[in-house]
């Protein structure tokens, strides 16, 4: 069946591509969040936000990348949730292909709808003064993070993707994820928090890419934080794929 | 495809058990059916009749006993098991944002089959959804959808086909365009498995019908073999009323546009 791995999920790849290019709608509103919120944080709260040098846009963009994805993966889950829905998912385990084909599919198109979401999302930052020296390797080694980042929440999305009982259980998963950036150096420096929230800020995974990823576009070494990010984002990937493979193990039982 | 060439049946079910927690579905379940045969199971809802497809579409494992489908036993050979049959499930499952067209040729290049695009069109005219191929299946109506869906599981001729009651949610002439598709297959030796709660339509379709309730086969013959189980028929004069089926079908006109499937080939 290995034989027919790659044909099947470039398939069924193109068929969830479709199911993006259709819903357009989905796009605009995962870009919708980020964008208020670049736009409330830089005209509205930025002013008073004291973050030391430099442009508040070129500052919080980080966070904001990683609020997209995450925003963006709620609608990897609902999509796979719906295709268990409805049996198209078990008329596709019944057919003589890869079975796993059905799953990477949809994690590809993630990654596929995340990279259109991050674009439209950089576009925005850009013509609100976003402005970047970094040259191509820094370019690629921002892309690879985030690359690394949504591929380790696409297969937690799988998870309640799999195993929701209702719509908005399969979706909900992404809230937490969503705020997780708020406690972290992605709006405010950490050394404006209390204690104990300046202990979670800057020992939480958001933190570390953050400033990596701020690093790298104002071209500064990025110290040891791009290793705890990159920790952070394979170790997050390891335990999601594992819960991941098990609730998908028990679908197809 | 690896074609076992078995003289014996082309479904055989054996002592087949499953439990859903305690709850006891299938309690040692027993049949045969002969290649190119229609065989309905037929039972009340929860009687564990999908349960019984699903296993042999190897979605689902059993606890005990055995099943094989086209000789391949459906524990150890999965793989061979899905080269010999085609699903079609209780709820239409057809992907609604694709066109009908679209669905087809999916179908048929996931089972890596050459001209998806022919097969697609083919299947489109035979079933009378070529005006519609290129629109959105969200737009189709039952029949249609299912029609469609019927359609999706002739790809790639399987000598075998499970139909988990085909035409639930269907008004009655959709239900008899279904009825007319499934005598077609199995005019071309296809062996349909159907499972349904409809009395008649077992009686319409099936040339063996096994009857499931509570987790066990309680009886199986032809339905001249099951009437035989009755008392001797007494004889009673009866005014013979039109059923409501009847006169639906004749004040909506009657242009049974069943007779459209299929005549191409």
């Amino acid at each position: 069946m290995t034989t027919y791995f790659f044909g099947d999920t470039r398939v069924l790849t193109g068929r969830t591509l479709r199911h993006v290019t259709r819903s357009m709608d989905t796009v605009i509103t995962t870009v919708i969040t980020p964008v208020a919120m670049m736009l409330m944080f830089v005209y509205v709260f930025g002013g008073a936000i004291d973050t030391g040098s430099g442009s508040y846009v070129n500052y919080m963009l980080p966070g904001i990348l990683l609020i997209t994805i995450a925003s963006g993966v709620s609608y990897t889950a609902y999509r796979l949730f719906t295709d268990m829905k409805s049996g198209i998912f078990e008329r596709f385990q019944s057919l003589p292909i890869a079975r796993s084909s059905v799953l990477w599919a949809h994690v590809l198109t993630s990654l596929a709808a995340n990279l259109i979401s991050l674009v439209i999302v950089v576009g925005v930052a850009l013509l609100m003064g976003f402005r970047t020296g970094a040259g191509v390797p820094a370019w690629l080694a921002v892309a690879g993070i985030l690359f690394l980042f949504t591929l380790a929440l696409t297969w937690i999305a799988v998870i309640p993707g799999l195993s929701a009982a209702s719509v908005e259980g399969a979706g909900a998963f992404a809230y937490p994820l969503i705020f997780l950036p708020f406690i972290s150096s992605a709006f405010v420096p950490t050394e404006t928090m209390p204690g104990p929230v300046r202990w979670f800020a800057e020992h939480q995974p958001v933190t570390s890419i953050v400033n990596t990823i701020r690093d790298l576009f104002a071209q500064r070494p990025v110290g040891d934080d791009i290793w705890t990010a990159l920790a952070w984002c394979a170790g997050i990937l390891v335990v999601a794929y594992v819960f991941a493979m098990a609730a998908y193990r028990r679908k197809i039982a | 495809m690896v074609a076992q060439s078995i003289a014996g049946p082309v479904i055989r079910v054996r002592g087949l058990e499953k439990s859903y927690g305690k709850l006891e579905v299938l309690r040692g379940v027993d049949f045969d059916v002969a290649r190119g045969s229609i065989f309905a199971l037929l039972g009340s809802n929860g009687a564990g009749k999908t349960t019984v497809v699903r296993i042999l579409a190897t979605l689902l494992k059993a606890d005990g006993g055995t099943a094989s489908v086209n000789g391949f036993d459906v524990a150890t050979r999965p793989a061979d098991v899905r080269e010999s049959f085609s699903l079609t499930g209780q709820f239409a499952a057809v992907d609604e944002i694709l066109s009908g067209r679209e669905n087809l040729v999916l179908v048929a290049r996931l089972r890596h089959l050459k001209d998806p695009g022919a097969i697609a069109d083919d299947l489109l005219r035979r079933f009378s959804l070529t005006d519609a191929g290129g629109r959105k299946v969200s737009t189709y109506s039952g029949g249609m959808r299912r029609r469609l869906d019927i359609a999706m599981s002739l790809i790639g001729n399987s000598p075998v086909i499970f139909l988990d009651e085909p035409t639930a949610g269907l008004d009655p002439e959709a239900r008899i365009e279904v009825w007319h598709a499934v005598k077609e297959l199995a005019g071309y030796g296809t062996t349909v498995l159907l499972t349904t709660q409809h009395l008649d339509e077992a009686e319409q379709l099936a040339d063996r019908i096994a009857i499931l309730h509570q987790g066990r086969i309680i009886a199986n013959g032809t339905l001249a073999e099951l009437k035989r189980l009755f008392p001797a028929a007494s004889v009673e004069y009866v005014e013979k009323q039109p059923t409501l089926e009847e006169i639906f079908l004749s004040v909506i006109g009657g242009d049974d546009k069943s007779d459209t499937i299929g005549t191409s080939n």
